[in-house]
């Protein structure tokens, strides 16, 4: 009878054990991603339509928006080339420095963006190893468009490559090799054979990329000087009208971005589930 | 004169040339010599096997007539054409790999017709030359199908259909049913001997299962630690084994350890003949089937060997039978079920080891070698 009963009692501790780790996890996410999602929401909501009209209408706000986008394209095109690229290199090419080269990839991730501000400004700025070189060209690197996207593009290159090497690796050369012994090229199996098998974690790659480099605020405040109208994107638009008790008009832009990359990486889910129903792999 | 005699001898030789030639073939992974100087030829239209334990070099050898793998040295020609500096591509040979190695986001369709593709075949000729193809591997259905929709054996079918679709000049297959089971092998294995049959494209068959060489090969290159041990005919590798390798490889093998004595191998008491080969007094080994060995209650001659059953183990329609030999050696004999005649485990019985292979020792060249240094 006793035995039984602590049996039961163990399950009953075990069911316990099982909903209280569930629990943890929903609410762990929930107050730390959905809460403050949720505020922004409800604070853009609470400043009405008249807002949305006003901010949008402003010109820094437009100037910000089209510089970001100018700055996430430029970035994402070129993290995508030389990610999938290098992740090419780096999982099907035994080479001395290998390892040092895999590892440098992750640089980024570990630097701060305010330190790659600074490591730019010593390259490009007055004194810099570089700036006679540009400045001799007519060339404004510092405060200017250039050096925004140079750290932009640094800081987004480890994601095309952390998501495409892994699969390189999982699919193996087999199917690479059987194209080329069918005749293929070698552009025309990286075509037809790799690129096919590598699409989603390229995709989610580049959908983590453009969430990056439109987010990025810490490495672009330092280069770009955040000079109103010119070499403000729309983060420092945020922090500029947060700074000058613009609310409102902060959340909207900040709500923009975050819709967006909350989108894309959805979409990109949604698709993927998607795709794998129907050919199911 | 000597340039127009020179095209004659080249032009005679191309007319019986064979159509796989290997010569001296090495390749070293580091140090390691993967593949050491092998040399071979396979006749056209047959089908060869290249036959091995794993890591025996028969994959790389393989690779290597693909274009997958570069020789350190060594060259190849194939129908008469030197290959060594072509590309995988250039080199237009339908390779079959292990794990099928068919493209995964592809249907059967659009693997099969791949090879078509990739050479701006019209879409009209894709068409007809994949219904052709699949009808031939039947599959016929299945068409849409991507390859995780099929079973192993058809995934295996369609990377035979996909290799054949270009019309290679010949056909690698690189251990094409290592990854099925034991039924399903078998199934292919026959089919494969039916379609070659059809198709009579020559065909180098890389395997470790020596049924399947002998089964399919017209002709069977045995190799071992990067080099050729043997090349011959299934029976004369069989049966005609010549080194103790090939003897305990192909097919299974006693070997009954014993000393040569003016021609004979004497272990214990007793005496097999067939060591006429090795000098008196060196050790020699003796590779007796177990088919061969013949178990009986008399004695059948002066060469028979008492003994005493140790272990019968039933397998159907044969009786493995572990008999112990008077200096302790234990010898596997195959008996068929009508031939048993009653024995039972613990008899005290007759062995006769028939058609042994006697060889001296592995290693005894190199323990020499070593001696020296």
């Amino acid at each position: 009878m006793s035995a039984r009963a602590e049996v039961v009692s163990q399950r009953d501790a075990s069911v316990l054990v099982r909903g209280g780790l569930i629990l943890l996890a929903v609410g762990y996410v929930a107050i730390l991603v959905l809460a403050p999602l949720g505020g922004i929401v409800g604070a853009t909501a609470r400043a009405g339509w008249s807002n949305v009209t006003a901010t949008l209408s402003l010109p820094d706000v437009r100037h910000a928006y089209w510089l970001t986008a100018v700055i996430t394209v430029i970035t994402v095109v070129s993290t995508t080339i030389f990610g999938v690229l290098t992740a090419w290199v780096l999982a099907r090419h035994h080479f001395r420095g290998r390892g040092l080269l895999n590892a440098l990839v992750d640089l980024p991730m570990a630097v701060s963006p305010v330190i790659v501000g600074l490591m730019c400004v010593l390259l490009f700025g007055r004194g810099g190893w570089f700036e006679a070189f540009f400045a001799s060209r007519g060339i404004q690197v510092i405060f200017a468009l250039p050096s925004m996207i140079l750290v932009t593009i640094f800081i987004c290159i480890p994601f095309v490559i952390r998501e495409v090497l892994p699969v390189l690796h999982e699919i193996g050369v087999d199917e690479e090799e059987a194209s080329k012994t069918l005749g293929a090229s070698s552009l025309q199996t990286f075509v037809r054979v790799t690129l096919p098998s590598i699409r989603w974690g390229l995709l989610y790659g580049i959908a983590l990329s453009t969430a990056r480099a439109l987010g990025e605020i810490g490495a672009v405040l330092i280069v770009s000087g955040s000079i109103q109208g010119r070499t403000e994107t729309a983060t420092l638009y945020i922090l500029r009208a947060f700074e000058e008790r613009q609310q409102p008009s902060a959340y909207l832009v900040a709500l923009s971005l975050a819709a967006i990359s909350i989108f894309l990486l959805v979409t990109i889910e949604t698709l993927k589930k998607h795709k794998a129903r129907r050919v199911s792999g | 004169m000597t340039e127009i005699s020179d095209e004659q001898t080249r032009l005679s030789e191309a007319g019986r040339s064979p159509a796989i030639r290997v010569a001296n073939l090495t390749k070293r992974f580091a140090s390691f010599a993967a593949v050491d100087d092998v040399s071979f030829e396979a006749e056209e239209g047959k089908i060869t096997a290249l036959l091995g334990p794993s890591g025996s070099g028969k994959s790389t050898v393989l690779r290597i007539l693909a274009g997958l793998e570069h020789a350190d040295a060594g060259r190849i020609w194939i129908m008469g054409e030197q290959l060594d500096n072509r590309s995988v591509q250039e080199r237009q040979l339908g390779f079959v790999f292990q794990h099928y190695a068919l493209f995964r986001h592809m249907t059967v369709r659009q693997n099969i017709a791949f090879g078509l593709a990739v050479r701006k075949t019209s879409k009209a000729e894709q068409t007809k030359r994949v219904d052709e193809l699949v009808g031939l591997v039947q599959l016929r259905g299945l068409e849409e199908r991507y390859p995780d929709q099929l079973s192993g054996g058809q995934r295996q079918r369609v990377a035979l259909a996909r290799a054949l679709a270009p019309r290679p000049k010949l056909l690698l297959l690189d251990e094409p049913f290592g990854a099925l089971d034991a039924r399903v092998r078998q199934e292919l294995r026959k089919w494969l001997d039916q379609l070659h049959r059809e198709l009579g494209i020559t065909s180098l068959l890389v395997t470790h299962d020596q049924e399947e060489a002998l089964e399919l090969a017209h002709e069977v290159i045995v190799m071992n630690l990067g080099k050729v041990e043997q090349i011959g005919t299934s029976t004369e590798v069989y049966n005609d084994p010549a080194t103790p390798f090939v003897a305990g490889f192909v097919g299974a093998a006693n070997v009954i350890r014993g000393v040569v004595i003016s021609g004979r191998v004497q272990f214990g008491e007793q005496f097999l003949g067939g060591a006429g080969h090795l000098d008196d007094g060196s050790f020699a080994h003796a590779y007796v089937r177990p088919h061969d060995v013949w178990v009986g209650r008399e004695s059948r001659n002066g060469s028979s060997s008492p003994g005493r059953i140790e272990r019968m183990t039933d397998l159907g329609w044969v009786t493995k039978l572990q008999v112990r030999l008077p200096d302790d050696q234990l010898v596997i004999a195959d008996v068929p079920n009508d031939k048993l005649f009653g024995l039972q485990t613990g008899d005290a019985v007759f062995v006769d080891l028939r058609k042994a292979k006697v060889f001296e020792p592995p290693g005894t060249a190199r323990s020499d070698e070593l001696s020296v240094a």
